[in-house]
Order: structure tokens, then C-alpha cells, then sequence
């Protein structure tokens, strides 16, 4: 980093330009991701169809990799004053509700799917009697396992809360132990969901519709579920490394929001699937 | 990186590595764009040429088989949609001109903008790459049962599909860079209801695609399980159903039409304006026209599944909402030639090739109505008729906007004009070549002849012939467009900063012809 000129906490910085806006220095990441993208869905192709492992392995391996490093650039120019102005503070606030909206929209293919049996079970071909869920096809005792994750996030939720209200007030140690624990629930939820999934009184290879949607839209989720809590883990090291300040901090609200989204999904995904679509339950 | 001394000296250009790949500049990233669809559009327009070779005569005489035609057929139709009309006008032209006319430096995340072009790439190598091994049969549509795994066994229909994924996650991502954009980097006094109608245009589509590209995501996803892992989503062994994937496909398939027209819309406004010499007749109303179009392009999808066994109540009101679109875009239309009414008119090239739109776009959506009829359908569904209608909305329609584009743009991208008598010539070639080769299908279609067959009866024969002849003008024409290009840029004709005179008005014409590096250091202010 350059030097940079430093200023008193909370007071705006002159701009670079004669405009508020943050022109981007040339990056080899976008290109570099993109290929490394390109080689990770190959290996997809690769795995299913010619038992080939490595390229998928190259391919996440160069993604990650290179989502990090872009990641660390867009930190260090939030860091660097005058770059990241307030509006484009705004920009960036347009830009991760867009994201979130079309996060939405994927998850809609798959409630489609899901109510397109489960609210019409006609559709459900080669059964004599329709039904949701199919004959024969025993499922989760919602107020079990799946309760007790639902209880989970809507504590993280509270406890990302607490986190931001840390931020708010300049209280670091609030700020990090609100985080700590919204990493640990995030965790611990992916954890429980693992063991319901080992669980499963049905088979995710071969086992129908009911598994299909149970296990794609539930299944979404949990990456989500991933994606969120290391965003959130980024944010807690950011936290105890100090970036945040009460008056910026938008890395940590858009960590805040994504989470907030992951949490309304699970709701949807506990009331239409496993209370409303609850069928035979099986007992272990 | 992050180099805040360095940031003084911007308007340097980097050099040749640097600015082409590493790029985070809107004009070079819509260069960028510009050149892969021209690349795309040979892939397209090969196959085009290779299906008509076959469709001139009876009988079979290039294609091995059904599936090979298959291959040939949706291959065309993906790298068509995906690979040259998409990155054209949006990437191209949006990039390009979006920032310029709203009066903003750049896009809002330029590094965003680069990875929605890169994406591209490993796209579109998918898509070719799998025409070696062993293709996808399954028309641009994708449907199962006929992309499922056992009736189309190989790594092909996969990698087509993992490019749609590509290109989809490059869409998503640029349109959310493009409504930041418009909505985040006005320039002072830009308000909505000042935006040039491109802009607009480029705003409704970036909706549209944020809404239901991931929508299409969720499907080929739920394909790709079915195919490899195991799922039953669309098998019916399974308990699955194959039309909802009809259901997902074109409630992303139906707003994508429009993501393709809208850009040329925008284009076709501004020549009309210019070429005339007045401001575009009811602004207001061609803006929220195309608004209208976008809101109700979601909710008329199942116009494309009459004959999938949707009840009849469900057809109605599928014929209903579909014909609501007429009247917007009867908006459009009637506010273009009210504009060029009593103008003063100047029939250069771009402007022929805005009329042409006009007149052939026209003709598309007048057939649409009459596909938009349950009843009717019933009958034209998957015959030559709807080749006919959807070629005259999107190649007359959207690659006339192209042409469009191109020429009232070149001078101003590249600083040198275009010879005004070659491009007169290319858009005679285009025009007579496109509807020699698509007019005939009506009638083809009214006869009955199905789509996806690389055999037809002897009855259709002559009707055929024709289009065939058709479109070997329109490769020609393409060829003679790559003589124009190839002329502009040996000859070197300087181009003015407007060579158009008073009638254009946008921001662009007020910087050089090419504009800086870096335009507006200092924002303009909107009056």
C-alpha cells in the first residue's frame, strides 16, 4: 500500500477526482476468476462423466483463491481514504441488495419446483392416488431437528444484532462477541443439518421427487448457510483488526443482510417443507 | 492496486495486457464485448449457412442424422441468444454508451464489469467444445425428456448447460452493475424523466435479466441433478414432470425475448430522433412503454406451452396477457414513425437500418399476435411459421438494432467513419438477403411444415429453395459487413465529435470521436 493520507476518524477525506466516483486500478482477478470458474464447472462435467476428480479439485481450489485475493483489494481501497466515497458507499449498497434479490429469484425456481408437487400433487406422475408427500415416502418431524435449527438462526439473527449495535456504539468487544457467537450458530446449524441429512429416511441418488425438492432447496440453503457464516467470519477478524468505525462499516451490514436473507429463506423453507409438506414421520 | 498516490495520473492509458485483459474501463470492456459477439456471430452464422445447405433440396445431403441437425440446430440458437446478440447490445453498446450518456466516468464496479465479459469466454469455449463431443440435441429450449440423460447420453448437453450457467452468472452480475449505475452515477440534473431512451431501455432490461436469470439458474441446475445425480425433478419415473421445466424455462425464456429487443428499441430511438432532426415524439411514453413491456413480459410465459396440456381457463388467460404487450409496443411503434413525421430527413445508414426495423419488427409482432392465439396455435405450434415470427422479431428485429448500433456508433468508438455508400450497399444486402430467407417460412409453416427435421415432403420444397438462396445473400451480406469494417479502419476517415449535425443530442456527440480514457474528469451538468 501507498502511503496514504490519513485523517481524523469519522471526517471525509478530499477525493481522488474532480467526481466522487471510484475508478478501479486495472486487476488480473476478474479474468483470473472467471477461468478458474470455467475449469471448476468442467470439472463437474469431468467428474459425472469420466470419473476424472483433479480438475474440479484445480478449479474450486483457483476460485477460492482468487475470490480471496479480490476480497482483500476491495478491504484495502475501503481502507484507503478517498476511494470509497459515500456515494459510492451507496453504490455498494445498491449493488448487495441487487445481489440479494436475484439470490431470491434462484431459490423461487426451486419453491416453484417444490409447489408445483406439493400444492398440486397430480403432478406427481405414476401415482394412482395423488398425494403430497408421495406414497410412501416418510419425512422429518418438523418440530424436531428442524425446529431446533429454526431456533438457531433466529438467535443468530439476534445475536448479529447485537454485533451491529457494538459497531454502532464503538464497542469493539460487544461487536466481537456478538459475531463469535452468530459464527459459532452458523456453524453449528451446517453441523446439525449434516446429521439430519444422515438421517433421511429417503435417498438423495434415486429417491424421487419428494428428495429431489427436499434436497435441492434445503440443500441451496445450507450453501448459503456456508457462504454466509464465512462472510460473517471475514467480518469478525475485520472486527477484532478494527476497520469498522460507527460511521462505516458497510462490509459488516452487508454481511448483516445476507445473513438476514439466509435466515427468511430457512423460514420459508421450515413452514412450506417440513410443516405444511409434513407427511409420515419417521422415528429414529 | 489500491495506490492512492498513483490515482493523479488516470487518464494515462495502461498498456496492451494490462488494458485488454486486466481492464476496468467501460469502453474498452465494450470493445471487448463488441469483438467476442462478431467472433460468436461467425460460430452462429456458420451454422445457420450449414442448416440451410441441407434445407435447400429433399432429402438429406450433409447431416448425418436427426441428432446431428439437432446439434446444429440448438447450438445455433444458444450462440445466437447468448453469445452475439447479448454481449452486443448490452455488453457492447450498454457499456459503451450507458455511462457516457448519463454523464458518469464509469460503470459503478468496473471490476465486476470485466468478470461479466471474462465470463464469456469459458462460456462460450463450453458451448463450441461440446459440439466435438457429441453435442447438445436438445434445442435452445432444453427440454426434457429430450435433454435427459438416457436419451442424450454425452458430456456435450452438460458442458452447453454449464454455459448457460456461465453466461447467466455473467448476466446477473452486469445487470446489477447496470442499475447501479444508472441509479447511483447521474450526472447533476440528469433526472429519470431526462434519461435518454437508451439508458431506459438498458434499465428495464437489466431488470428483467436480474429477475429471471436466476430463475433459468435454478432449472438447468435441477437438469444437471436429473442428468448426473440422481434427482427426478422433470422424469416421470421419478414422479417428476417435464413441464415444469417448461414452466421455469420460460419464466426466464419469455422476459429474455424482450432483454433482447429492448436495447435495440433504445438504439432505434435515438437514429430515429437524429435521422429526423427532432426530439423523440411522447419520451414519457416510450420510456414507461417499455417499462409496461417489462412488467407484463414476466407474467405471459405459459404462451409458450399451449400444447403441454395446460387447462383451458389457464390458456385464456395466457392469450389475454399476451396480447396486452401489443399495446405498449403499439406505443413504440406509432411514437417512432410520429417522430419521423414531418422531420428532416436524412436516410443514412444507420437510419435505413432503423426504418428496416421498423417495417420487419413489425411484421414479427403482427405474426405474434397470431401465435398468440391458443386456438390458432393449436395448429402453427412448432411449424416454420414461428421460425418465421421469432426470426423477424430477432434477427430483423434485434440484429437490425445491431446494425444499428454499429454504424450510428462506429465513428464515435473508433474515430473513423464508415464509408456511407458500402454501408447503404450492406444494408440492401441484409434487407433483401434476411427476407428472401424468412418471409418464405410463413408460408411454409402455413403449409404445415414442422420445425427440428432436416427432411421435409417434396411439397415444400420450392419455398425452401428460396430461403436458402436467401440466406446465402445474408451470409454474403455478413461477409461484406466485415468489408466495411475492414475499409473504415484502412481508410482512416476522421470522425467528427457528432457527424450527425443538431439532431444529436445525447452526451456522447459533446466528447471526441473516440472520447478520452477516462471521459467526464469533470461531470457535466444537465439543464
Amino acid at each position: 500500500m501507498a502511503s496514504t493520507v490519513n485523517t481524523a476518524p469519522g471526517s471525509e477525506p478530499a477525493p481522488l477526482h474532480k467526481h466522487p466516483y471510484h475508478l478501479v486500478d486495472p486487476s488480473p482477478w476478474p479474468m483470473l476468476a472467471s477461468f478458474g470458474a470455467g475449469t471448476m464447472l468442467l470439472g463437474i462435467i469431468m467428474f459425472a462423466h469420466y470419473n476424472v476428480h483433479w480438475v474440479l479439485g484445480v478449479g474450486l481450489l483457483a476460485t477460492i483463491i482468487v475470490a480471496a485475493l479480490w476480497w482483500r483489494d476491495v478491504i484495502r481501497e475501503s481502507r484507503t481514504p478517498g476511494m470509497h466515497t459515500p456515494i459510492v458507499q451507496i453504490g455498494m449498497r445498491y449493488g448487495m441488495t441487487l445481489f440479494i434479490a436475484s439470490e431470491v429469484m434462484f431459490f423461487v425456481a426451486f419453491f416453484w419446483a417444490y409447489f408445483h408437487f406439493a400444492l398440486y400433487p397430480g403432478h406427481v406422475l405414476g401415482t394412482a392416488t395423488p398425494s403430497w408427500p408421495p406414497a410412501g415416502i416418510k419425512t422429518f418431524d418438523p418440530f424436531n431437528l428442524p425446529l431446533f435449527n429454526t431456533l438457531l438462526l433466529l438467535l443468530s439473527g439476534c445475536t448479529v444484532t447485537w454485533a451491529h449495535w457494538g459497531v454502532l456504539h464503538n464497542d469493539r468487544k460487544a461487536t466481537i462477541q456478538g459475531l463469535a457467537i452468530t459464527v459459532a450458530l452458523g456453524l453449528l446449524f451446517s453441523c446439525v443439518q449434516a446429521y439430519e441429512y444422515s438421517l433421511a429416511p429417503f435417498a438423495f441418488n434415486g429417491g424421487g421427487i419428494y428428495s429431489s425438492t427436499f434436497f435441492l432447496a434445503t440443500g441451496f440453503h445450507g450453501f448459503h448457510v456456508i457462504v454466509g457464516t464465512i462472510f460473517l467470519a471475514v467480518c469478525l477478524v475485520r472486527a477484532i483488526k478494527g476497520h469498522f468505525t460507527p460511521e462505516r462499516h458497510f462490509g459488516f451490514e452487508a454481511a448483516a443482510w445476507y445473513w438476514h436473507f439466509v435466515d427468511v429463506v430457512w423460514l420459508f423453507l421450515f413452514v412450506s417443507i417440513y410443516i405444511f409438506g409434513a407427511g409420515e414421520i419417521a422415528h429414529h | 492496486m489500491a495506490d492512492a498516490a498513483h490515482a493523479d495520473h488516470h487518464d494515462h492509458t495502461p498498456g496492451f495486457f494490462s488494458r485488454w485483459f486486466l481492464s476496468t474501463n467501460h469502453k474498452d470492456i465494450g470493445t471487448l464485448y463488441i469483438i467476442f459477439a462478431l467472433i460468436s456471430a461467425l460460430v452462429g452464422i456458420g451454422l445457420s449457412l450449414l442448416m440451410r445447405l441441407e434445407l435447400a433440396h429433399p432429402g438429406m445431403q450433409y447431416f448425418a442424422d436427426g441428432q446431428m441437425w439437432n446439434v446444429a440446430v440448438t447450438a445455433h440458437g444458444v450462440v445466437m441468444v447468448f453469445y452475439v446478440v447479448m454481449p452486443a447490445l448490452i455488453g457492447g453498446f450498454g457499456n459503451w454508451f450507458v455511462p457516457i450518456m448519463i454523464g458518469a466516468p464509469d460503470m459503478a464496479f468496473p471490476r465486476l464489469n470485466n468478470i461479466s465479459f471474462w465470463l464469456m469466454v469459458p462460456a462460450l469455449a463450453l458451448t463450441v467444445a461440446s459440439l466435438f463431443v457429441g453435442g447438445a440435441g436438445t434445442g435452445w429450449t432444453l427440454y426434457p425428456p429430450l435433454s435427459d440423460i438416457q436419451y442424450q447420453p454425452s458430456a456435450g448437453v452438460d458442458m452447453a448447460l454449464f454455459g448457460l450457467h456461465l453466461a447467466g452468472a455473467s448476466s446477473i452480475l452486469g445487470a446489477a452493475n447496470f442499475i447501479t449505475t444508472i441509479f447511483n452515477m447521474r450526472a447533476p440534473g440528469m433526472t429519470l424523466h431526462k434519461m435518454p431512451l437508451f439508458v431506459w431501455s438498458m434499465l428495464v432490461t437489466a431488470f428483467l435479466l436480474l429477475l429471471s436469470v436466476p430463475v433459468l439458474g435454478g432449472a438447468i441446475t435441477m437438469l444437471i441433478t436429473d442428468r448426473n445425480f440422481g434427482t427426478a425433478f422433470f422424469k416421470p419415473a421419478g414422479g417428476g414432470d417435464p413441464v415444469l421445466f417448461q414452466h421455469l424455462f420460460w419464466f426466464f425464456g419469455h422476459p429474455e425475448v424482450y432483454i433482447m429487443i429492448l436495447p435495440a428499441f433504445g438504439i432505434v430511438s435515438h437514429v430515429i430522433s437524429t435521422f429526423s432532426r427532432k426530439p423523440v415524439f411522447g419520451y414519457l411514453g416510450m420510456a414507461y412503454a417499455m417499462v409496461a413491456i417489462g412488467v407484463v413480459g414476466f407474467i405471459v410465459w405459459a404462451h409458450h406451452m399451449y400444447q403441454s396440456g395446460i387447462s383451458v381457463d389457464t390458456r385464456a388467460y395466457f392469450m389475454f396477457a399476451t396480447m396486452v404487450i401489443a399495446v405498449p409496443t403499439g406505443v413504440k411503434i406509432f411514437s417512432w414513425i410520429a417522430t419521423m413525421w414531418g422531420g428532416s430527413m436524412k436516410f443514412d445508414t444507420p437510419m435505413l437500418f432503423a426504418i428496416g426495423f421498423i417495417f420487419l419488427f413489425t411484421v414479427g409482432g403482427v405474426t405474434g399476435v397470431v401465435l398468440a392465439n391458443a386456438s390458432i396455435t393449436q395448429i402453427l405450434h412448432n411449424t416454420y411459421y414461428v421460425v418465421a415470427h421469432f426470426h423477424y422479431v430477432l434477427s430483423l428485429g434485434a440484429v437490425f438494432g445491431i446494425y444499428c448500433g454499429i454504424y450510428y456508433w462506429l465513428g464515435k468508438m473508433s474515430g473513423y467513419q464508415y464509408p456511407e455508400t458500402l454501408g447503404k450497399i450492406h444494408f440492401w444486402l441484409t434487407f433483401v438477403g434476411v427476407n428472401l430467407t424468412f418471409f418464405p417460412m410463413h408460408f411454409l409453416g402455413n403449409q404445415g411444415m414442422p420445425r427440428r427435421y432436416p427432411d421435409y415432403a417434396d411439397a415444400h420444397a420450392g419455398w425452401n429453395l428460396v430461403a436458402s438462396v436467401g440466406s446465402y445473400i445474408s451470409v454474403f451480406s455478413f461477409v461484406f459487413f466485415f468489408y466495411v469494417i475492414f475499409v473504415t479502419f484502412t481508410k482512416r476517415q476522421k470522425a467528427a465529435a457528432n457527424p450527425w449535425g443538431e439532431g444529436a443530442t445525447t452526451l456522447e456527440w459533446q466528447v471526441s470521436s473516440p472520447p478520452p480514457f477516462h471521459t467526464f474528469e469533470e461531470l457535466p451538468r444537465i439543464r
